[in-house]
């Protein structure tokens, strides 16, 4: 069904609104802005909730490695112990330094909460269930998550704090640095699908169930490990969670927040951690492709899976220092990326891309 | 281009602080990140342990000692009743001088299980923390079966120990010594060979031997920088000379090598545990003729040592004939260790002087008394 909101499953509700709007008179150019407000709402409420869940569940899965239970009071294995995490935090007295910078340190909590929420408008969470098909979504995605780092160099810089300040000028040398490996693993696909757009990379996927996915292919899958690697030190986890590093810098860049600024940066972060394994997904694992389920289940469910390799790494490894994670930055993952896309890029011209 | 002007800063780490054990606080001057001096600060701790012990009957200091090393409380009542023996040259039964030696085991492993996840949890795994505390609970639960208590015991008393151990003490104790020789393995498989691991721990902090024992750092530490020194051996006290081990020793004495010679020490501690299971006599527990008031140790001074978990535990006891000690000082082995940081600590970044204070295994009660 081709409407005005393009070719989405979700159209024809997007539709009947639109008629329904009209019926009440509201002229054209509101018209619009009001159906993607509801869109853009829509989508905060649903990703609020996988982040209240990714927390909960790390904590269930943190709790299992260890030997213990986790979260147990709260519901049936202590389902709503976030939701009551989030109130906690809400009505937490907001503590303020006398010396922080005041612009800096309120914006930095709002900077890093929306930029995590960016890069959804181009994931598609199922067949057609994506915000805005644009024809360079990988390119926007690679610019908007980028975003976080400098909440994160506000955050340490506006705390007036010196911990905060070596958490903030780590984040960025890490990030930065880690941008390069992820976004090289990332041409590798482009170069194996020809396009920019996520819906086309998911749809040169579509073939016969995982024989067609990107991490099949031998140098797809060397491209997953370097991206799930470089992707692991984006989202600032274990082994590379050095901007927060709790036994060296107490709490990193958000040591001076708390309360809901606080819940900002934190939900922000698990927003993030399924942000990259949400592209892993697309890029790799065949995005919504597969057989029986709904095509948003699979989705799902493969993110999950991803996520799920994150948490496992977390509660497993120790830390890198910071000097040996720009070290294997720079001299062993900018390498292998750059190898592996001259081997896609000849993989391509000879014919070798299924 | 000019050169960029750098200035070197001051951040105070600690006495509140998640990787300082306790309330020490560490003054490091930074130039970026790397770390140029290390001043350590003590004194938050410290609670007169020695000068409140004047004022109690020697009994009553027992309860104190188990303030001034809470990881290892055993070896602290130990090293009290040593010297007070030595004062009141008791003889103590052949029954107490196993239990004692089997408890100071115990709780060298204990101590060393705590050492091993909260080092782990300083390089940043948080998971083997948790399993060094499993393990170790069930080391607590044999001493809660025994005196009832599970981090103060007051139990090695002078003249002998506070209780006999009940008739399933020394079942249920096989049953850990196996347990712990088993995840022993896993601890090693977990860590061992981790590359983060050995790229956080190996030629980090390295300790000259020389500078070690200009220092009086001993134990642990010491070996790992290659000295062949254990007090169990070289000066036995109780009855260690009675029983078959080997003397623990690594040679680079980086933070690597004080992590594995804790380990080694735990197989070594099992076996020592094991002999003093099988060599267990009948017989008194305690000697008869110590009342806890009346007790009065003819007037003189000692000094009584012992090999803990942390280096030599020492305890230099003047009696005037009264039943209270005239003048007691107690020697940590972290007080050494943490004063010879500042020279083998520097010149990293904040993240090995993290490792490294997790290495010497400083715990602050020791250090401020």
């Amino acid at each position: 069904m081709q409407t005005q909101y393009g070719t989405l499953e979700l159209a024809r509700v997007f539709q009947w609104l639109h008629d329904l709007l009209v019926s009440t008179g509201i002229p054209e150019p509101w018209l619009t802005v009001v159906i993607y407000g509801l869109l853009g709402a829509m989508m905060f409420g649903v990703l609020a909730v996988l982040a209240l869940f990714l927390v909960w569940w790390e904590r269930k899965i943190a709790g299992h490695i260890q030997q213990r239970f986790g979260p147990m009071r709260h519901g049936w294995h202590g389902w709503y112990q976030t939701i009551m995490d989030a109130i906690k935090l809400l009505q937490k007295e907001d503590i303020l330094v006398e010396t922080r910078d005041k612009p800096v340190f309120f914006w930095a909590p709002v900077i890093a909460f929306v930029a995590a929420f960016l890069a959804y408008i181009v994931i598609p969470f199922g067949k057609g269930l994506v915000v805005a098909d644009l024809n360079v979504g990988i390119l926007y995605i690679i610019a908007v998550t980028t975003f976080t780092v400098i909440s994160l160099l506000m955050a340490g810089w506006g705390s007036n704090n010196k911990y905060a300040l070596l958490g903030g000028m780590r984040s960025a040398a890490q990030v930065v640095s880690y941008e390069v490996p992820m976004v090289v693993s990332i041409l590798t696909v482009i170069v194996f699908v020809g396009s920019l757009s996520m819906v086309d990379i998911v749809k040169a996927q579509s073939g016969i169930f995982v024989l067609d996915w990107n991490i099949v292919h031998p140098l797809g899958l060397i491209a997953f490990v370097t991206y799930i690697t470089a992707a692991t030190a984006e989202a600032n986890r274990t082994p590379f969670d050095l901007p927060e590093a709790e036994q060296e810098l107490v709490a990193g860049y958000n040591v001076e927040y708390s309360g809901m600024k606080f819940a900002m940066f934190f939900l922000a972060e698990f927003v993030n951690m399924f942000t990259v394994s949400a592209i892993a997904t697309t890029l790799f694992l065949g995005g919504w492709n597969g057989p029986f389920l709904p095509s948003w289940v699979w989705f799902l469910l493969k993110t999950l899976a991803v996520v799920l390799l994150l948490m496992l790494f977390r509660w497993t490894f120790p830390r890198l220092r910071v000097d040996q994670l720009m070290e294997f930055a720079w001299k062993f993952l900018v390498p292998v990326t750059f190898a592996n896309l001259i081997l896609a890029g000849i993989a391509k011209y000879l014919g070798l891309y299924w | 281009m000019s050169k960029l002007h750098t200035e070197e800063f001051v951040v105070n780490m600690g006495p509140h602080h998640p990787s300082t054990h306790g309330v020490c606080r560490l003054m490091l001057t930074m130039d970026g990140e790397r770390v140029v001096k290390i001043e350590p600060v003590i004194g938050y701790l410290h609670r007169a342990i020695e000068k409140m012990c004047e004022n109690r009957t020697y009994v009553q200091c027992i309860p104190l000692m188990d303030r001034f090393e809470y990881v290892t409380s055993m070896s602290a009542d130990m090293v009290f009743s040593l010297a007070t023996e030595h004062l009141a040259e008791v003889e103590v039964p052949e029954r107490a001088q196993y239990l004692r030696v089997i408890m100071l085991e115990l709780n060298r492993i204990a101590s060393h299980l705590i050492f091993y996840g909260v080092t782990a949890m300083d390089i940043g795994a948080l998971t083997p923390f948790l399993y060094g505390l499993r393990e170790r609970e069930k080391i607590i639960d044999l001493f809660e079966m025994t005196c009832g208590n599970r981090l103060t015991y007051n139990y090695i008393r002078p003249g002998g120990v506070s209780k006999d151990i009940p008739p399933e003490f020394v079942p249920q104790c096989r049953e850990v010594i196996k347990l712990i020789r088993s995840k022993l393995i896993d601890y090693e498989g977990l860590l061992n060979e981790n590359p983060i691991w050995l790229a956080r721990n190996k030629g980090v902090g390295v300790m000259p031997p020389e500078l070690g024992i200009s220092y009086g750092v001993s134990g642990p530490v010491l070996r790992a920088s290659g000295v062949e020194y254990d007090i169990r051996r070289d000066d036995p006290y109780c009855i260690y000379d009675r029983f078959d081990f080997d003397v623990a020793v690594r040679h680079n004495g980086d933070c690597y090598d004080r992590y594995l010679v804790r380990l080694d020490e735990i197989k070594q501690s099992c076996r020592i545990i094991e002999q003093a299971l099988d060599g267990l006599p009948e017989g008194e527990f305690k000697v008869k003729k110590i009342n806890p008031f009346t007790f009065k140790p003819p007037a003189g001074e000692t000094y009584a040592r012992i090999e803990n978990s942390r280096g030599e535990m020492g305890c230099y006891l003047v009696s005037d004939g009264t039943n209270k000690p005239f003048r007691v000082k107690l020697r940590g082995g972290s007080f050494n260790q943490l004063q010879a940081l500042p020279y083998f600590g520097t010149g990293g970044l904040i993240a090995d002087v993290v490792a490294i204070f997790a290495s010497i295994d400083v715990i602050l009660p020791e250090v401020d008394r």
